[in-house]
């Protein structure tokens, strides 16, 4: 079950990043069932709610979501994990573009984009455990921030995978609160040969379903 | 030129040409109302702020121009949420301002406070508070822009109290340019492959339906739509929507599809080859089981809204435009492809006309029986000028009136179609009369909707808009009753309204109006022509109709529309 679509955009991430170890992602050899919606919006008020709201009453899914100012203080890019089979990624799309407040949008399926995922955990390390900890934490290219008489923060970014997986070896120890950031993407970049266009799913990565008039957040 | 927000934003609205305002004053918009008497722009006092709403609605069906309607804080602005659900789910291009706090006790739950950007939120095609008294002129600005361009649609625009009080420099956006809208850019014009696309296809079906929305009168595309349907040949379905956008009086009209559409024109669709849906969204009433919906039809699917392209039907062709420039395009591409390839039409057309013929729409006056009430609508059909405006409240009597009434000019059709909004028809028309003084208006209610918003035919006294009311009294919330007969055995529940309370003559007296009763078919036309000489004042006319008549034909909610019942079973007429 998806997350309620109104919740925060914290209470988003952990939910995903709690259900399975695969949670984004999908079996092997399978569709996603997950595409990324990326968004460049005014920075106002209310916007978030905006999003929230049409994403609930059009009955669409959001797996994740994260929302931030760009380099742009007048625009924000939010970054939506949609489960495209609530609804057509079509629909999704261009409903979010309708919009007044939406500046530009992109798909980007998961093999065209970069993403990266940040997750903090508070982990019970004690005298026992604390080496075991840090093994791990070297293994993922982690980080501890924080440590305590008997417990450790630890912080992971890395791509959605790398980070489920770091979550999964990290539940042995007994967690006392984890949070995920949900994830941010940006599409690969091109490289010599353009990427083809053509029937659906063969988009080129980042191409705007929309074309962008006027000032986009990304710019500067 | 040093305003406050108050007089900039009366100001605002002079400068987008407004002429009137349907209102009620409250404490919150108490400010904006004091510079209304220093203004060129009328202002209309309703009763009730659902009908300064709706009153809004009717002046812009008619006119084309936004309707602006302002109301106070708290219960003022969610009194007028249902206008403007009903404007988002027919595309009426309404402004409305309320009312707001002042900014320093938003979310104080202060007296009178609600947060009506919130609320209206999923209803508007965008909404705006204003905090800065600088920002009026560009809010509204764009407010209207918005409103107006693209898919039209309402917004509002909520203004707290101390910034209505505030000073600012005036200023007025002098293009499009200066407003904030990064997100904002409808196009009108359709990808010239596609538009080609579909004059190709409209050139090869054998069985072609146009299928007319809304948006061809959006689009004034009238026009261009009749110039469309004679050079193709192609005939023409009005969604309830488009009725008036295509004479019905032509011969390529085949009238109204859908639930209770002609048999004709919803088995013109079931069995065409292809459908040209300009304008239109395939809502539930027209398709009945989606699935079900015309099987063998292509779609080319135009329509300014992107988002409505494959949203119910994946089109073989799908054009975002504005359904004028496209048809105009269709019509360019159409001439460079020339008709020589076009099938021969003759035997479809003859299919319609002999489904015509076999299955018109029919009901029974029994003399000395009781009224029907299409013989009421017949009636002031003939009754009246060809381009009197009808507006409807919702129900049978508005399907009956969209039945049963010929609409042969664009504008003069008024009614609630997507919300389905009892209560719509009494205040739309006071704003159609304003918006059109010229022309006759007739509301064409039933007792149910009557009693929602006939309060506002005191306004309608007032301001001397003399607008007319036929009631379909049948004593019962009548579509309802319907439902309750066909599907729930008879079991009739919660839907008789008694014929005799109120008395709708006197009431239509208290308010101010000629309160006329009607109770058999010999008075219908007298009392339609007294009605027609007061020009004084509103009329009420209180047409006492058979409770046993139903709306047919009828295709039962979620079946397909093959299954489509023509009239009661057994030929009895009345029951």
């Amino acid at each position: 079950v998806s997350p309620s679509p109104a919740a925060t955009a914290a209470t988003v991430a952990t939910a995903a990043g709690t259900t399975t170890g695969t949670a984004a992602g999908s079996a092997p050899g399978q569709p996603p069932r997950h595409h990324i919606v990326t968004a460049v919006v005014e920075n106002k008020a209310g916007v978030l709610a905006r999003v929230a709201s049409l994403f609930s009453r059009r009955g669409f899914n959001i797996f994740s979501l994260a929302v931030a100012p760009t380099d742009d203080e007048r625009f924000s890019r939010f970054t939506l994990v949609v489960d495209v089979e609530s609804a057509p990624l079509e629909q999704i799309v261009k409903q979010f573009d309708k919009l007044v407040n939406v500046v530009s949008i992109s798909e980007l399926a998961p093999e065209e984009a970069v993403e990266r995922e940040l997750l903090l955990v508070t982990v019970a390390a004690g005298s026992g455990q604390r080496s075991e900890v840090i093994a791990l934490v070297d293994e993922f290219a982690g980080r501890i921030v924080d440590v305590g008489s008997d417990h450790m923060t630890l912080v992971l970014a890395g791509t959605p995978t790398s980070v489920d997986e770091f979550e999964t070896r990290v539940r042995p120890f007994e967690i006392v609160a984890l949070q995920r950031t949900g994830r941010v993407a940006l599409p690969k970049l091109e490289r010599d040969v353009a990427p083809g266009r053509g029937s659906s799913g063969s988009r080129g990565p980042g191409t705007p379903v929309v074309p962008a008039g006027r000032p986009q957040g990304e710019a500067g | 030129m040093r305003l406050t927000g108050a007089q900039a934003l009366i100001k605002s609205l002079e400068m987008q040409q407004v002429e009137v305002i349907f209102g009620l004053p409250g404490g919150a918009i108490l400010p904006v109302y004091d510079p209304i008497l220093d203004s060129s722009i009328r202002h209309v006092l309703v009763r009730h702020e659902q009908g300064a709403g709706h009153m809004a609605e009717g002046y812009a069906h008619v006119t084309g121009r936004p309707g602006v309607a302002m109301v106070t804080s708290g219960p003022g602005a969610t009194n007028i949420v249902t206008p403007l659900a009903d404007a988002a789910m027919d595309s009426i291009p309404i402004v409305v301002i309320t009312g707001q706090v002042a900014t320093t006790a938003i979310g104080t739950d202060a007296f009178q406070e609600c947060p009506i950007t919130a609320v209206t939120m999923d209803i508007t095609k965008h909404n705006w508070l204003v905090t800065d008294a600088a920002d009026i002129p560009r809010v509204i600005a764009e407010a209207f822009y918005v409103a107006t361009t693209g898919r039209p649609g309402p917004v509002v625009v909520d203004v707290p109290k101390d910034i209505s009080n505030a000073q600012m420099d005036w200023y007025w956006p002098s293009s499009v340019d200066d407003l904030d809208l990064p997100g904002y850019r409808p196009s009108l014009e359709g990808d010239a492959d596609d538009v080609r696309a579909a004059a190709e296809l409209m050139m090869r079906a054998e069985r072609p339906v146009i299928y007319a929305g809304g948006g061809i009168l959006k689009a004034r595309a009238a026009e261009a739509l009749r110039e469309l349907a004679e050079r193709t040949g192609i005939p023409v379905v009005t969604t309830l929507m488009a009725r008036g956008s295509f004479p019905d009086r032509h011969p390529l009209c085949l009238g109204m599809p859908g639930m209770h559409g002609n048999y004709t024109a919803v088995t013109a669709m079931q069995r065409a080859d292809l459908l040209v849906a300009l304008g239109s969204r395939f809502d539930d009433r027209v398709t009945g089981k989606v699935g079900a919906f015309a099987p063998d039809a292509k779609i080319i699917h135009v329509d300014i809204d992107p988002a409505e392209l494959g949203k119910v039907r994946r089109p073989d062709v799908a054009i975002a435009g504005d359904c004028k420039v496209v048809i105009e395009e269709l019509l360019q591409a159409l001439t460079a492809i020339g008709n020589d390839s076009q099938p021969d039409l003759t035997p479809w057309i003859a299919q319609l006309r002999a489904w015509q013929e076999q299955y018109p729409l029919a009901y029974e006056q029994v003399e000395g029986g009781a009224l029907k009430p299409q013989l009421v609508v017949e009636t002031l059909r003939d009754a009246t000028p060809d381009d009197t405006i009808v507006v409807a409240g919702v129900g049978q009597h508005q399907m009956w009136a969209s039945q049963y009434w010929r609409f042969d000019h664009p504008y003069t059709w008024v009614n609630s179609g997507g919300a389905g909004t009892m209560g719509f028809a009494v205040p739309a028309a006071i704003g159609a009369k304003v918006g059109r003084p010229d022309k006759m208006v007739w509301a064409i209610d039933g007792d149910g909707c009557f009693q929602m918003t006939a309060q506002e035919l005191v306004t309608a006294s007032a301001e001397r808009i003399p607008i007319k009311v036929a009631i379909l009294n049948n004593a019962y919330l009548g579509m309802v009753r319907q439902w309750q007969e066909l599907f729930y055995e008879e079991r009739y529940s919660e839907v008789y309204l008694s014929p005799d309370l109120p008395d709708y003559v006197k009431w239509a007296e208290a308010m101010g109006c000629v309160g006329l009763r009607v109770e058999s078919a010999e008075e219908v036309a007298p009392a339609v022509e007294k009605a027609n000489t007061i020009d004084d004042r509103p009329v009420v006319i209180d047409f006492r109709t058979d409770a046993f008549e139903k709306v047919y034909p009828m295709v039962p909610a979620g079946a397909s529309n093959d299954e489509i019942i023509v009239g009661p079973a057994g030929g009895e007429g009345g029951r």
